[in-house]
């Protein structure tokens, strides 16, 4: 099969960046290991988030944010999404004054979506929260939405506007062949003009097909959902004291992630939770919210991503193949990133450069950093 | 519970027959035993309270149900670590184990697993079966088992399989008003059950009870109906008649209680969290976990036994339990391979007798496929998520063509029972609407914890464990 652009991996970013291109008349495939969303983009904690967001991110992820906000013009469903506000506490006088230099520093950049708020304030808007809290980092616009909801409405539009999808397709090769690339599958021979790396956990693995090395660690994030409980909170919680995510769905349910990592077996595509690390989860939940302490977790698991070792993905052209761009290693925050990186990669695809700043993602970054400048690894 | 250590050379999961008879053997032969089980006392659902019961409701419950007593006997004296009203939430790769006991939660690894989790009734969704008086037949024999409680209004009883007619007879004996028997089981099976009748006469001792059973209830008066078709409960909230389709008629049953029954599945949620690999078994229409003779998994140091391995019945499953036990001896270097060969011998002969059985009674009460495949739209397939047959078709229509997809869309399975309910119907539906098999489709993938846990409970472990 031909086609002008073949996307590896039917995930949010590549189902995203299909739709760009769809409504730009660009012929798209996409290919998927597995089935759409099976990993990270159908199962993460669907967070919308601009707060505390790496420097290099927070000029796309604003854009992104007005593009969530819109976002059944794009893709015909509002993918569940909703707009409480997403807030980081601080829990004591130190974390406080961490988070002030933290919205010091992004109003220093010339964005104004973090502010501060005092006790009052943030008991206000969460009167749950236990009472020993000083104040808190707040976006008032952040918010989230249902994950694989969004990823059927990407796929589906995308699908309606002239998208070839091709689930259970694994690449075996990669190999270019004049001005075209040819990528065979078990499947069958797919050639194209230009090829789209948004393979996940599996994209170094690609990455690697096109020469290049680049430090990816796959992770699987685990998640817990308790039972459905009578409305008690709005706004998404973070803490500055804890791995933490913390939001009360539409349905009464409490979704609690925080990124800490399952035991993955990569090869045989199986996580185990690690209870240990859970429970540190829980310890931080019931901190924060101690009422909570009899409520019971229904279901628990994790999705396979991509981590970078500075904790922000790669987005951009190959360094060593022509007409090849990658996105991934979101290094689970990508999902509230996914529109504005379709509309990047299709912008680098059709007119060779994007509106958004995204040097700071190119894919060989760590070559230059492994001769000095290591990252940091969370930010701040 | 301070006498649970962290590690044990063997943990048992369930005490039921296969669990009683592993742990007993292996406890006998000197290995360090623990067994954990969700009851307050032994002997699993088949012999329920068989050492707290009153003599003449032992009667009332044949002969077989005595048997318990003898099994839960020797495990009392055999020396193994016995944890009652514990619920296995977790179980890993690792043998790693996740336990609520007595409202704390506690983490336990060993260095050989069985589980012998035993059956749970299959689900069947059919109109009505959400309703109030709507009940299974093996909740309704808990409560005579346990409590001696029995439906004083009298009862109607419907679905397919032996229990079915079992529990017909012990409400009989306990005085019960039986009001109908209604057998859904197709009349066709009789045909294809036929070529396989001559190896279950070497079982027929399980073919005379279950006549005797059958000619006892006639001369009773108890009537039965056979190859009764579109079963539904009517009623505003709480069940009031049941109606159906018998020999092309449309009747129907004033009741407040109906007791079905759609024969019984192995309970694998334990084995495929632990990625035990699992087969779809056509005969007994259910998934199972693939087994070896001894009963090991996939997972190197996880056997299971007994019903939980594939129905075989209590009997089979004592063997099994001890085949398991032995195996596991075998693992840990307390047993040579000679040892383990002549000690398992009679074993494996009784069980190759029991099974005779099993391939008649699993073609003449096979379930027909309009039960598997809820074919009404309204009817509710998920109880949890209220989510109906319907809806999971819609879904399939809109492409999302496997069991995952289908519980991701339509959040059937995500609720409160983990699937239990709705796993094999949405199975079925998906592999019907697809023309695929129902290995294809698949099943869910289990998300743990598979029985109740606390937030609190959890933030209880590890507590050296810091961010």
């Amino acid at each position: 099969m031909k086609t002008d652009v073949l996307i590896v991996g039917g995930g949010l970013m590549g189902f995203s960046t299909a739709l760009q291109l769809a409504m730009r008349a660009t012929g798209c495939v996409v290919l998927d290991r597995d089935g759409a969303g099976r990993h990270a983009s159908g199962v993460n904690a669907g967070g919308l988030r601009q707060l505390n967001r790496h420097p290099a991110e927070i000029p796309l992820s604003v854009v992104a944010a007005d593009m969530w906000r819109h976002i059944g013009e794009l893709v015909d469903s509002d993918c569940d999404t909703r707009f409480p506000g997403q807030v980081r506490v601080a829990e004591n006088q130190a974390e406080l004054e961490s988070l002030e230099a933290r919205a010091a520093l992004v109003r220093s950049l010339g964005f104004q979506h973090e502010e501060i708020i005092g006790r009052d304030e943030l008991y206000r808007l969460l009167p749950a929260l236990a009472p020993h809290c000083s104040g808190a980092l707040i976006c008032r616009g952040d918010g989230y939405g249902r994950p694989f909801h969004a990823l059927n409405a990407f796929r589906r539009k995308a699908i309606e506007l002239g998208v070839h999808y091709r689930a259970h397709t694994e690449v075996e090769t990669v190999v270019r062949d004049g001005n075209e690339w040819r990528v065979s599958t078990a499947q069958g021979e797919y050639r194209a003009s230009v090829l789209v790396n948004c393979a996940g956990a599996w994209a170094g693995h690609i990455a690697g097909m096109l020469g290049e090395q680049v430090p990816l660690r796959p992770g699987a994030p685990m998640m817990m959902v308790t039972e459905r409980l009578p409305h008690f909170i709005d706004p998404v919680v973070g803490a500055a004291g804890h791995k933490l995510s913390f939001k009360q769905m539409q349905n009464g349910t409490v979704l609690i992630g925080g990124a800490h990592l399952a035991d993955l077996d990569l090869a045989h595509q199986r996580t185990e939770m690690n209870w240990r690390k859970l429970a540190v989860s829980a310890r931080s939940v019931l901190t924060l919210f101690p009422q909570l302490e009899d409520v019971r977790i229904v279901r628990s698991w994790a999705g396979v991503e991509a981590f970078m070792p500075d904790n922000i993905p790669v987005i951009g052209a190959s360094t060593t193949a022509p007409d090849a761009y990658h996105a991934f290693g979101f290094s689970a925050h990508g999902f509230q990133l996914s529109p504005v990186v379709g509309r990047i990669l299709s912008q680098l695809i059709l007119d060779r450069s994007s509106e958004l700043p995204i040097d700071p993602f190119r894919i060989d970054r760590f070559a230059i950093a492994a001769s000095g400048n290591t990252g940091s690894d969370r930010y701040p | 519970m301070a006498d649970m250590k962290r590690h044990y050379q063997l943990a048992v999961i369930g005490a039921g027959p296969a669990g009683l008879a592993a742990a007993t053997t292996a406890a006998e032969l000197g290995a360090e035993v623990a067994v954990f089980d969700e009851q307050g006392a032994p002997g699993g659902q088949i012999y329920r309270a068989t050492e707290s019961i009153p003599e003449q409701r032992a009667q009332q419950l044949g002969s077989e149900y005595r048997r318990g007593r003898e099994l839960v006997g020797a495990f009392r004296a055999c020396g193994a670590k016995y944890f009652p009203t514990t619920q296995v939430w977790s179980l890993n790769g690792r043998r790693e184990m996740g336990l609520v006991h007595q409202g704390r939660a506690f983490t336990v690894q060993a260095d050989q697993v069985v589980i012998a989790g035993g059956a749970i009734e299959r689900p069947v969704p059919f109109p009505g079966w959400t309703l109030a008086g709507v009940m299974n037949a093996g909740a309704g024999q808990i409560l005579f088992k346990s409590h001696g409680i029995v439906p004083d209004d009298g009862v109607v009883l419907a679905g397919s399989g032996p229990l079915l007619l079992l529990l017909a007879w012990q409400y009989l004996h306990a005085g019960v008003r039986v009001k109908a028997l209604l057998d859904l089981t197709p009349t066709w099976n009789h045909l294809l059950a036929l070529p396989k009748l001559p190896r279950a006469l070497l079982a027929g001792h399980y073919l005379t009870k279950g006549l005797q059973y059958k000619r006892e209830l006639r001369r009773a008066g108890v009537t039965t109906l056979h190859n009764v078709r579109n079963l539904c409960g009517e009623g505003e909230n709480k069940l009031q008649s049941v109606s159906f389709v018998h020999n092309g008629r449309e009747r129907s049953l004033e009741t407040g209680l109906l007791l079905v029954h759609f024969g019984v599945i192995p309970h694998t949620q334990l084995a495929r969290i632990a990625g035990c690999r699992h087969v779809w078994d056509d005969s007994q229409l259910c998934w199972r976990p693939q087994l070896d003779e001894w009963g090991g998994t996939s997972v190197e140091g996880i056997l299971v036994a007994g019903d939980g391995g594939g129905i075989g019945g209590a009997r089979s499953a004592e063997h099994a339990g001890r085949l398991s036990a032995l195996q596991a001896l075998y693992a840990l270097g307390a047993l040579d391979r000679a040892a383990r060969q002549r000690l398992s011998r009679m074993d494996r002969k009784w069980m190759r007798e029991e099974l005779h059985i099993r391939p008649f009674l699993e073609s003449f009460f096979r379930i027909s496929d309009d039960l598997l495949q809820v074919r009404s739209d309204d009817t509710l397939v998920c109880r949890c998520e209220e989510v109906t047959a319907g809806e999971i078709r819609a879904a399939i229509a809109q492409g999302h063509l496997d069991s995952n997809q289908v519980k991701f869309l339509t959040r059937c399975g995500m609720g409160a029972c983990q699937g239990r309910q709705c796993a094999e119907a949405v199975s079925h539906i998906v592999a019907a609407a697809t023309g695929k098999s129902v290995e294809e489709v698949g099943h869910y993938r289990e998300r743990p914890p598979v029985n109740p846990l606390t937030l609190g409970q959890l933030a209880g472990l590890f507590p050296e464990e810091t961010e």
